[in-house]
């Protein structure tokens, strides 16, 4: 951790308001890129605040066959967010919450986040919503390999199963693990890419209910509980995005410039995101699980490189 | 072919009604079957309130038409499908809009969900006008297959329809389309006419393929009324319906690639459909052709001035829709997606008597601008644009290819048209020949457009019949998604862009 002017309850109220208030800026900026991109002016960077204001207001509508659980999809998306946000360091700053092990419980939020997600999405009966589930199961127990052998690699570069040692610690640097770094990251940019339900795996902004994965699961919700959903999809954005970024990012001497170095990286992370949407189309549905394995491959040849 | 039994016609022609060789049922039968086996397609089959069946047969390749006449007994006959499936859906019809019940009909449900227009009962037995979509639908069971219902609200703004899939997993079985939500009774409306709204209502039976409908008004109207149009007000109608092809091409070419995710092209081509409409727009004040032809000549006429205002546009329009869809070709990863999607096969196209892109797409070279030439396609034909592969790149690949055609022929008609002088003003049309029969076909965006009218002892349509393309093709979007992805629909459905309200009429 670098040195510190800031105290450190000062740091963590920035982390905190950080993880709060920056997720809508992500999809705003990815949205931004694209259209620029496509030749378009496309919607403000703050789109998605608008959004959650004007759903704030609006009252939410319920099927006759939904029951509490419908609701339990978009509470626990958002709260797992927030406690996985906790976890996670922005940048070489320290993390509010950080223990041995706490990985485990990082990878398992989005889990459980996930697994509420499809009940309340079968909790409507329709039957896009169970195809949606059918496919976000499928493809997210390919997703998760990739991310755990990833664990598994820097946990054995670092010796440590903390993600802040883990990502950040001086092992991280060093150049024996450069190699297999660089292929963790290949692996976690798809499992990035798959888990916020990005082209080329799914597209987030199609109407078309038929090709949905991530989408069609939550055709059903409106109002405060949608705000939910669509803060709760941002800020998995940004979760993810910081773990992906960290072991890239460099040390700096000051908590100042460590911070502007997180956001400046956030926002290439975006630009990346949008120019891989602006370039590629979405991969036909048969397809995506080669993707997904081609990321478990990644990460795994990274684990059996740090084994020999 | 030597269908002796049926007489030739061109297209456009008319002709009295008592020339219209009247068969007995078996023979009117066999005289279908007999050109359906030698490879004539069956343009139209269609009833009216005397217990009348009229065939259109096609014979593209020798540029003719043949039609018969048969008289019904009572209200039922031997179904004509079991042994032609192009009949399917025009036997449907017949029962529905006649109460004419074919016997043996294999798939036997209404179209359009509306009571018989004679006094002869529903044949589904149904007292008032159901709402669309209420029927019986295939099913397949099973404890591992599922159904999944769509519409006939969509996510997007496009037109109703109801669609039903039978699903094993992520793979279809079968799909079942259910139209008629958008049925606004236009057959019946052109009864009677032709009278102030009739060219309204052709323009619209489907609203962006204005022009191909209202020509085929025209042209039929034209016919009976036994005048001939300048060869200049053919050319300007020409550039009408080829600019009405260009934006529509464009704006699907656009839309695949938003199916794909793939959104240069999507965004750029949105705009630059705008483009090609404003040229419209520019001549006759609606971007989709409204109030541009009207029967005996044309209510907006393309001065030469205006023909050299047109042409840097053209030309421009031209070059951005080049450089958006280049970028489509490039793009591997789109071409990936739409290689696999949508297969059907030729045989497949002919057994339904499917038209248009579609067929064009399987290499069944079909277009009436080269198989039934009219107006400036005679002098100047256009070429048929083919691909063999019938899948959804194939369909996208056709329409870049009538893209191409249509700027070529655009601009030369243009170049043409700031050079020669113009008509006067067409008057008012002489009465229609009565009782006579006329077919008009004209190839719109989607493919055939087919009117045909039948007149009465005063001059007035007693029957007035179209047939969209939508008509013969959305039998093939849902065998193009047999065994598919149930997720490469859309960009399936997109790739025939078949018209609801053309076949609701």
């Amino acid at each position: 951790m670098s040195q510190s002017l800031i105290p450190t309850s000062i740091q963590w109220a920035v982390h905190l308001l950080t993880l709060l208030l920056l997720p809508p800026l992500l999809p705003g900026l990815i949205n931004k890129v694209k259209a620029l991109l496509a030749g378009r002016s496309g919607p403000p960077v703050l789109q998605l605040y608008y959004d959650l204001a004007k759903l704030s207001h609006k009252r939410a509508l319920f099927s006759r066959t939904t029951t509490w659980v419908f609701l339990a999809g978009p509470i626990g998306t958002v709260a797992a967010g927030l406690v996985a946000g906790l976890l996670v360091p922005f940048g070489h700053t320290g993390t509010p919450l950080p223990f041995e092990g706490d990985v485990i419980l990082f990878a398992y939020l989005f889990g459980l986040a996930r697994f509420l997600t499809v009940l309340s999405a079968l909790d409507t009966g329709s039957s896009f919503e169970g195809m949606g589930a059918a496919r976000e199961v499928t493809f997210s127990a390919l997703a998760e390999p990739a991310l755990f052998l990833g664990f598994a690699a820097l946990a054995k570069a670092s010796s440590s199963l903390s993600l802040s040692t883990m990502l950040l610690g001086p092992g991280v640097g060093s150049g024996r693990i450069a190699g297999p770094l660089i292929l963790v990251l290949v692996g976690w940019a798809i499992v990035f890419l798959a888990e916020n339900a990005r082209i080329p795996v799914d597209d987030p902004n199609t109407h078309l209910e038929l090709t949905m994965i991530h989408e069609v699961m939550v055709l059903d919700h409106s109002g405060r509980p949608l705000a939910l959903v669509l803060y709760g999809a941002s800020l998995k954005l940004l979760v993810l995005g910081a773990m992906l970024m960290d072991p890239l990012l460099p040390r700096t001497t000051h908590a100042w410039q460590n911070w502007l170095v997180f956001y400046a990286g956030l926002g290439v992370l975006a630009l990346a995101v949008g120019a891989v949407e602006s370039m590629t189309a979405r991969f036909r549905m048969t397809k995506v699980p080669q993707f997904l394995i081609a990321g478990i491959l990644a990460s795994a040849f990274a684990f059996l490189l740090l084994l020999v | 072919m030597n269908n002796k039994s049926m007489r030739i016609i061109r297209n456009g022609e008319s002709l009295p009604l008592a020339e219209v060789p009247e068969l007995s049922l078996p023979a009117f039968q066999e005289a279908i079957l007999e050109g359906a086996r030698s490879g004539a397609r069956l343009a139209c089959l269609c009833a009216d309130g005397d217990l009348r069946l009229f065939a259109v047969l096609a014979e593209d390749a020798e540029q003719r038409l043949r039609v018969a006449r048969t008289r019904l007994d009572g209200s039922r006959y031997p179904s004509l499908t079991p042994y032609c499936p192009q009949a399917h859906l025009f036997e449907r019809e017949i029962a529905e809009q006649y109460g004419i019940i074919p016997e043996g009909h294999p798939w036997f449900k209404p179209v359009r969900f509306h009571q018989p227009w004679s006094d002869q009962p529903s044949p589904w037995g149904r007292q008032v006008d159901s709402p669309p979509g209420v029927t019986n639908f295939f099913q397949v069971s099973g404890d591992e297959v599922h159904e999944v219902a769509v519409g006939p609200v969509h996510a997007g703004v496009i037109e109703p329809g109801h669609f039903r899939f039978q699903c094993h997993g992520e793979t279809v079985f079968h799909l079942e389309v259910a139209l008629g939500f958008q049925h606004r009774g236009l057959e019946r409306a052109l009864q009677g006419g032709p009278h102030a709204l009739s060219l309204k209502q052709s323009e619209t039976v489907s609203g962006d393929s204005s022009i191909a409908h209202a020509w085929a008004y025209c042209r039929l109207v034209e016919s009976l009324a036994g005048v001939e149009v300048p060869t200049r007000t053919d050319r300007v109608r020409g550039v009408a319906l080829e600019l009405e092809r260009a934006a529509n091409h464009v704006g699907d070419l656009g839309a695949l690639s938003g199916d794909a995710g793939f959104l240069p092209t999507a965004s750029f081509c949105g705009r630059i459909r705008g483009d090609w409409l404003n040229l419209s727009a520019e001549v006759c004040g609606s971007r989709l052709g409204r109030d541009w032809l009207k029967p005996g000549g044309l209510r907006h006429d393309l001065d030469p001035a205006m023909a050299q205002r047109l042409l840097p546009r053209l030309d421009q329009a031209w070059a951005d829709s080049r450089d958006a869809i280049d970028l489509l070709w490039g793009a591997s990863s789109v071409m990936l997606r739409f290689e696999a999607a949508g297969h059907l096969a030729a045989a497949q196209v002919r057994e339904l008597g499917m038209v248009g892109v579609p067929a064009r797409a399987c290499g069944v070279d079909l277009d009436v601008r080269k198989d039934h030439p009219y107006g400036p396609y005679r002098q100047q034909p256009v070429p048929s644009s083919l691909a063999e592969s019938g899948n959804v790149q194939s369909r996208a690949w056709v329409r870049w290819l009538e893209l191409a055609e249509s700027q070529k022929h655009l601009s030369l008609a243009l170049a043409d048209l700031s050079r020669c002088e113009q008509d006067p003003p067409a008057g008012p049309l002489p009465p229609l020949a009565t009782d006579s029969l006329c077919v008009s076909l004209t190839e719109g965006w989607r493919g055939e457009v087919l009117h045909l009218a039948l007149t009465d002892g005063q001059g007035r349509f007693s029957r007035y019949k179209i047939v969209d393309p939508s008509f013969h093709n959305w039998f093939g979007l849902a065998l193009a998604l047999r065994g598919e992805q149930i997720s490469d629909f859309p960009l399936c459905n997109k790739s025939f862009n078949l018209s609801y309200c053309g076949h609701d009429l």
